[in-house]
């Protein structure tokens, strides 16, 4: 029954984005509001379509139907229900559904917000969101169909992958990549409607900007989260590997940054329109060729879930949006009025972004070829290698050094022409807050330059920051008498965009010194232990209390009981474990974190050897590691404030154009 | 020529010098930092031109050769794939499913004394796989290298 109703929708959807694309595309050419209309219920349609597909494979996940093709492949009787929920996206097939879904959530409220306005650019933007429709939904109709019967139905099935159910993080992590990997549609067809209608005025810039926010914040807080996922799953004690497929996440993050960037040029001065939407597109591309890397089985991964048919598909798809993309642009980007007026000199705002903007595609490039070549080699000689993250580690501390830089002198140089000596002074700040950090570090004990150097230029970037938050604000309590707690609220609120974006470079600089710190100063030890001995690893001292077995329907674990105390302090008894998944021979380690403000204690377990009664276990001290996760809460909160949508009665008085624009709900 | 088409000129000259540039310290870089996916009988054909280098090496635990030292964290195994055999010393625990005649990749470098330095340990575990009697086809290393390989 499953099978046929989920078919059926599948296939309503499919023709609901066909409609679309060809109502959508009639609408632009003939200026037909009949055709308009259309486009947009199909958008509604295809979004009830997908959203029933999908609600349909998760009643049959839940209610373990294993006559349901992707049921008998990922689901189990004994897997807990948040595991048979997360199932959906645990393979190939059910995760290209859950793309359709959420594209249909982004496509109608794109529709309904893009309703009555924008009549230029917004049939082009339809069509182009139902061409990306009809690709996926033709992908889940066919090559990735996840409704397939299976008669006779199997009594129960393998589970999914277990590294894939073995932490809570896997609920949340894929659904907010998904969320920032699929929303980048939205930005990428507005981009290709300025190109199409020839026309990227002030009103559509906004709505592109925010539309380009809301998937860049959920595509940060599913980067961060899959390297906390790491962290607490993978056992070996770090959360970025430069593996292939989390620089596909990472790449259209770098464009999508370089592009918040130079939308404000774009806004501001006018200039910039080509380059601008080259990223918007870019980062479509790049999220197209991440999914095709991480879903094609090209790489070896956890997130690659089997060769499949679906990689020639997906190569295709993105051979014609790639194609598509670089014709409309050399076809078109003249089109859109061109600078009145050149660049400002060197020391300006413009030119830090300009800078900003170089590096990021600088930084964009080099992961890009250090990813792709190992493909191309094996393409060409049929011989396997990878490359090295010393490579990546080499090629993006200093990029990534230059942006903190830039981070700093970007927010205290004004728009346009500048006083030589005036920018000086605005430095003054900076420069004694980058003095202090770097004091700081030193006394740390930090003494690599790389690191000396991340701390410095974060402490530069902060003063500049603070700076620019507070001297609004104190400005505005001289001018008006208010306190200064006051002025500085009514400050943030009034320029909310400015201030999101600044609370998010907080976050970006916990991140960076954290990172930089604790990559460089991670300490592992391995240590075997008789039950009842003893060790002592830097501060702390280790006793290992013995192991036991813990059964479980779906797996029986491993866990071994350590007394931890810190420089005498008890800290309590921290468990490590191996759990021994029924389906897979491979046993998987769930390593214990105990967390600090200064430095995390990190136990990972090797093995227990219940003849000897010991055991051995990786010991990791890893200072400020738990300041990488609270700059990404940081980031995300800087992200909401700067994305919230304005009310429409204070918008009213204060830009009635932005008031009619910026309907976006995030 | 006008001036806004020497200035475009000016740019886009600029950026391809920059690109390039860019692009020629990232394949130098790339080029240092390659890791080679090979088995014994490869890198023991390699020879000395195998030593230094970033090496997967994916293959079997010899039986009797195992020597795990706790109190030095030393572990010692010869890794083969029935044609060749490759001496290796790893630092660390061996991990749980670690034994004789399973299926392992080990990463690391070979050095001048004929000895694989390994950081990194990965066993493969599975009930179909058996030491290969007359070497390993291609296929099965593929299978090896996806069966422990992205944990």
């Amino acid at each position: 029954m499953i099978p046929l109703l989920g078919r059926t929708a599948v296939l309503l959807a499919l023709a609901a984005c066909a409609v679309g694309l060809v109502t959508g595309v009639v609408a632009a050419v003939r200026r037909s509001p009949e055709a308009l209309r259309w486009s947009r219920w199909m958008a509604y349609a295809f979004f009830g379509a997908s959203t029933l597909a999908t609600g349909l494979m998760e009643y049959a996940l839940l209610t373990h139907d294993f006559s349901v093709d992707y049921v008998a492949e990922v689901g189990s009787r004994s897997t807990p229900v948040w595991v048979s929920i997360v199932s959906l996206w645990s393979s190939l097939d059910g995760s290209i559904l859950l793309w359709a879904f959420v594209l249909g959530l982004f496509m109608a409220v794109f529709a309904w917000s893009t309703k009555g306005r924008h009549p230029e650019q917004t049939p082009w933007a339809l069509a182009t969101v139902h061409f990306v429709g009809v690709f996926f939904a033709f992908l889940v109709a066919g090559v990735a169909n996840p409704f397939g019967l299976v008669d006779p139905a199997p009594a129960d099935g393998p589970g999914p992958n277990p590294l894939l159910q073995n932490h809570i993080l896997m609920v949340v992590h894929p659904p907010m990549l998904y969320l920032g990997y699929v929303g980048m549609t939205i930005p990428f067809a507005m981009g290709a409607a300025a190109l199409f209608a020839g026309r990227l005025d002030a009103a559509w810039t906004r709505a592109l900007r925010r539309w380009m926010l809301v998937p860049w914040g959920f595509l940060t807080v599913g980067i961060i989260l899959g390297g906390w996922w790491s962290y607490e799953v993978l056992g070996w004690g770090g959360w970025w590997a430069w593996d292939p497929v989390e620089n596909a996440s990472f790449m259209p993050w770098l464009t999508a940054t370089a592009f918040v960037h130079s939308a404000m040029v774009m806004e501001r001065k006018d200039q910039l329109k080509g380059w601008t939407i080259s990223l918007v597109l870019a980062t479509f591309l790049l999220t197209l060729l991440g999914t095709f890397m991480t879903r094609s089985g090209v790489f070896n991964s956890v997130h690659s879930f089997t060769q499949s048919p679906i990689g020639p598909v997906f190569l295709g798809f993105l051979g014609v949006c790639l194609v598509g993309s670089v014709l409309l642009v050399a076809a078109r980007v003249d089109a859109m009025s061109p600078p009145k007026e050149g660049l400002a000199g060197p020391a300006s705002r413009e030119m830090a972004f300009l800078g900003n903007n170089l590096l990021f595609a600088a930084f964009t490039f080099t992961v890009l070829i250090g990813t792709v070549y190992p493909l191309l080699n094996e393409a060409i000689t049929g011989k396997q290698i990878s490359v090295g993250q010393p490579y990546f580690d080499r090629m993006s501390a200093p990029i990534g050094i230059g942006i903190v830089f830039l981070m700093g002198v970007g927010p205290v140089l004004p728009w346009g022409r500048v006083e030589g000596a005036a920018a000086l002074r605005r430095l003054a700040v900076p420069a004694v807050s980058a003095v202090v950090a770097l004091g700081l570090g030193l006394l740390g004990g930090q003494r690599s330059g790389w690191v000396l150097a991340t701390i410095a230029l974060s402490g530069f970037a902060l003063g500049a920051t603070v700076l620019e938050v507070i001297e609004p604000a104190r400005a505005r309590a001289r001018a008006l008498g208010e306190g200064l707690g006051t002025a500085f609220g009514q400050v943030l609120v009034k320029a909310r965009r400015r201030y999101g974006g600044y609370i998010v470079h907080v976050g970006v600089l916990i991140i960076a010194v954290a990172h930089a710190v604790a990559t460089a100063t991670t300490e592992k030890t391995t240590v075997t232990l008789i039950e009842g001995g003893s060790t002592q690893v830097g501060e702390y001292a280790l006793t290992y209390l013995g192991a036991e077995s813990l059964d479980e329907p779906h797996r029986r674990s491993l866990v071994a009981r350590f007394g931890v105390s810190r420089a005498g302090e008890e800290l309590g008894v921290l468990a490590p474990r191996l759990n021994h998944y029924k389906t897979m021979g491979q046993p998987i380690g769930t390593p214990e974190v105990r967390s600090g403000l200064d430095e995390d204690l990190y136990l990972s377990l090797i093995n227990v050897d219940p003849v000897a009664r010991s055991a051995s276990v990786d010991v990791l001290i890893e200072p400020l590691v738990w300041w990488l996760w609270f700059g990404g809460g940081v980031m995300s909160l800087g992200t909401v404030v700067a994305a919230w949508p304005a009310r429409r009665r204070t918008a009213a008085v204060v830009a009635p154009a932005a008031a009619a624009v910026d309907g976006v709900p995030s | 020529m006008n001036p806004a088409l020497q200035r475009r000129l000016f740019l886009v000259g600029a950026l391809v010098v920059a690109g390039g540039a860019l692009g020629a310290v990232a394949f130098g870089s790339m080029g240092e930092n390659l890791v080679y996916y090979w088995d014994p009988t490869q890198l023991v054909a390699a020879g000395d031109d195998g030593v230094g280098a970033t090496v997967r090496l994916g293959g079997v635990v010899k039986p009797g050769t195992v020597d795990w030292r706790p109190a030095e964290n030393a572990l010692a195994f010869e890794v083969t794939d029935g044609k060749a055999t490759v001496k290796v010393k790893a630092t660390g625990a061996p991990p749980q499913m670690f034994r004789e005649g399973i299926g392992v990749v080990v990463e690391g470098t070979m050095t001048d004394a004929g000895t694989f330095e390994s950081d990194r340990l990965m066993v493969k575990h599975s009930n179909e796989y058996k030491a290969p009697p007359e070497g390993m086809a291609s296929g099965d290393r593929q299978k090896l290298y996806e069966t422990v390989e992205g944990i």
